[in-house]
């Protein structure tokens, strides 16, 4: 997996609660086999029927076409189990989501393909944002080392919480399968067990 | 022994190995495949040169993106057509079983998990798919997962997983006329929200979840994630024993035997200690409607569409605004009356046999009223068959709804089946977001015999307002 340790760019900001992973990716891209997921981000919101953009959506505005940090409102990447949302994301150039929550998979999914989600109080995310070099360069730094975002030529910035083998897996790139496999002796030990324990778990519609 | 609650029990008997994070690399029992999101899965697998760890407990079907139309084969939508070749194919090198256009068994993924007895009590079960939790009714660990954890339960038939919270929704008095299983879980939404449940399992308990037959609890647990709960089930008991024995897959014999009198310690203990509990009081609750773009704006059918300028916070001020002016409803009205466009009835939350008995009770006798284009589309083929041995095709296709073969249809509207933009739609599935049901559609959501009613109606009704079949 792709490592995560420093990013610095712009942050688009959508204050919306509730930004489903239906909005992220609607599911026409998704069926649209071999079709480029960065291109459908978002892709009812961003685009007139036609397809041509509608200029009012952030990420077709400068210099928000090249974000690589969003920030969002409560419950971000709720509903559908789709990682596709993750992946048109990291297909428009997104490498970190900022918001006050996420929902459960989206956030589990977030970590397996390195981008980043931070969970931030809306108080200290409305700092970052009122920040005056925010206001008028629309940049963030992100460090995962040492769990901050701050504002370049601003504060010193805010600080964040995340789980330290989640930040680990991040810094080091590890591979969620191969970390597993390493134990493939104890998983085959305990299918062995369970199976004179629960035996009707191991054999779907068998029994005497 | 200190008290458990359910979900630590089930945790407990699935655990190989504590990892050093303090997350459990836990034992999948079940693993169910569709075939929107695994090609990627098996792709990365294939590049890694490593099998399926455990084929024999996968199972898949196709139903996202497959046609429901009458005759349908794998090339009617032709946008499935790869997606659906891709889950064969792959089906056939790993050495999965899958049930397959044409097979009487082909269903969603969730209506065919527990039918065919795939879903055991006690089972830990994941699908990449966030209605997962639908397969709770029957007792076991159950929650949706993406595409990266499938490809890991693929390779190790494990999950990597945090011990979640455990909130316990204890339901007490009992359902009036016309109430639903659908009508309870969506009062449940509006009452906690859509983030309640982040981080948690949530077990759903009490005499009114208990006197539910098994189809009714599959739908409560269906829309855990609209709770934001990965994972929602209820203890299983003689009801779910009775339901599942004899089914495809479930243990048959002395396993069967053995099985039982093992789930039957699958209960939470007394004392068992909950990170959060809620009492419900079911004597409150109306048949429910949705009035904005997330489950969580839902009313009882009489009460208002809420006004936003009475709402303190910015955000969910904002929130209210938006839905309003996207569904096209008026603040502080109520809902009854609002004209439909179309009516859809199928889903893994309400596509199953009791879902079309109870539309068809409200359908009989009547038609689907003029301008409307109504829908129905059987969870799975054999409830499809169950319903025309009990002649409910005829009543939906006499009062002008479609009957439709098995999938998820207008739910996830990737099949070809969706709504125009503008138009309006009352369904029985889980989801009423901005464009889910096609680009710029609108979506109330309902149970079934409240869309049943709206359809031969041609509006938003209260369904406590028909009295009975008319024949």
């Amino acid at each position: 997996m792709d490592k995560f340790t420093t990013l610095t760019g712009t942050a688009a900001v959508m204050p919306l609660e509730n930004i489903n992973t239906d909005a992220i990716i609607p599911v026409t891209w998704i069926v649209n086999y071999g079709r480029d997921l960065g291109e459908g981000l978002f892709g009812v919101w961003r685009y007139h029927a036609d397809g041509t953009e509608r200029t009012e959506f952030v990420l077709n505005q400068a210099p928000y076409r090249d974000a690589c940090i969003l920030v969002g409102g409560r419950n971000f990447g709720c509903g559908s189990s789709r990682e596709e949302a993750v992946w048109a994301l990291l297909g428009f150039g997104i490498r970190c989501v900022i918001a006050p929550s996420f929902g459960d998979i989206f956030y589990e999914n977030s970590f397996k393909n390195a981008l980043l989600p931070i969970r931030m109080a809306q108080e200290d995310i409305d700092v970052l944002m009122r920040d005056p070099a925010f206001v008028a360069g629309a940049k963030l730094v992100v460090d995962l080392e040492t769990c901050r975002v701050s504002v370049p030529g601003g504060s010193n910035g805010i600080a964040f919480d995340i789980d330290p083998a989640r930040r680990e897996a991040l810094l080091q790139g590890f591979d969620h399968i191969d970390l597993t496999r390493q134990h493939v002796d104890e998983i085959a030990a305990f299918q062995a067990a369970d199976k004179a324990r629960r035996p009707w778990v191991h054999a779907p519609g068998k029994g005497e | 022994m200190t008290p458990r609650t359910l979900v630590d029990k089930i945790w407990d008997n699935h655990v190989i190995r504590r990892l050093q994070s303090g997350a459990d690399l836990l034992h999948v029992d079940r693993h169910l495949v569709h075939e929107m999101t695994s090609h990627r899965a098996f792709d990365s697998l294939r590049k890694r040169g490593i099998g399926v760890q455990s084929p024999d407990l996968t199972f898949a079907a196709v139903d996202h993106i497959v046609a429901t139309l009458p005759g349908r084969g794998e090339a009617t939508n032709p946008a499935g057509l790869p997606f659906i070749r891709m889950w064969r194919q792959n089906c056939e090198e790993f050495g999965i079983t899958r049930f397959d256009i044409g097979d009487p068994r082909q269903g969603i993924v969730h209506v065919v998990g527990p039918e065919l007895g795939i879903d055991l009590p006690g089972c830990t079960l994941v699908c990449g798919d966030s209605h997962t939790a639908s397969n709770g009714g029957l007792g076991a660990l159950a929650w949706g997962i993406g595409s990266s954890e499938v490809e890991h339960v693929l390779a190790t038939q494990t999950i990597v997983q945090t011990r979640p919270k455990r909130m316990r929704i204890w339901f007490e008095g009992a359902l009036g006329a016309g109430v639903s299983a659908k009508d309870m879980i969506l009062y449940v939404i509006g009452k906690l929200g859509t983030a309640a449940g982040v981080g948690y399992a949530v077990e759903y308990a009490g005499p009114a979840i208990q006197a539910l037959p098994v189809e009714s609890r599959l739908t409560i647990c269906n829309m855990s994630i609209e709770l934001g709960a990965r994972a929602g089930l209820i203890a299983p008991d003689e009801v779910t024993f009775a339901w599942l024995k004899g089914r495809e897959f479930a243990p048959k014999g002395r396993a069967w035997d053995a099985a039982v009198a093992d789930w039957r310690d699958l209960h939470s203990d007394d004392g068992a200690v909950f990170d959060r509990e809620v009492t419900i009081d079911c004597t409150q609750i109306a048949p429910q409607v949705t009035w904005g773009t997330s489950p969580q704006d839902v009313v009882g059918i009489g009460e208002n569409v809420p006004d936003p300028a009475a709402i303190d916070d910015p955000v969910r001020r904002a929130a209210v605004e938006r839905a309003i002016g996207y569904i096209g409803v008026t603040a502080g009205r109520p809902l009854d009356g609002t004209p439909i466009d179309y009516a859809f009835i199928g889903s893994c939350t309400n596509g199953r046999f009791s879902d079309l008995v109870a539309a068809a009770e409200v359908a009989r006798g009547r038609k689907v009223a003029p301008g409307v284009i109504a829908l129905v589309v059987p969870g799975s083929m054999q409830v499809r068959q169950a319903a025309i041995d009990a002649g409910l095709d005829k009543v939906f296709l006499d009062a002008g709804f479609e009957w439709r073969e098995a999938g998820c249809s207008m739910c996830v509207a990737g099949n070809g089946d969706f709504i125009p933009p503008g138009k309006r739609c009352i369904a029985t599935s889980n989801r009423n977001f901005e464009s889910r049901q096609g680009p710029g559609s609108r979506t109330h959501l309902a149970s079934p015999a409240s869309v049943a009613a709206a359809a031969v109606s041609g509006r938003i009704v209260d369904v406590r307002t028909f009295s009975g079949s008319k024949s």
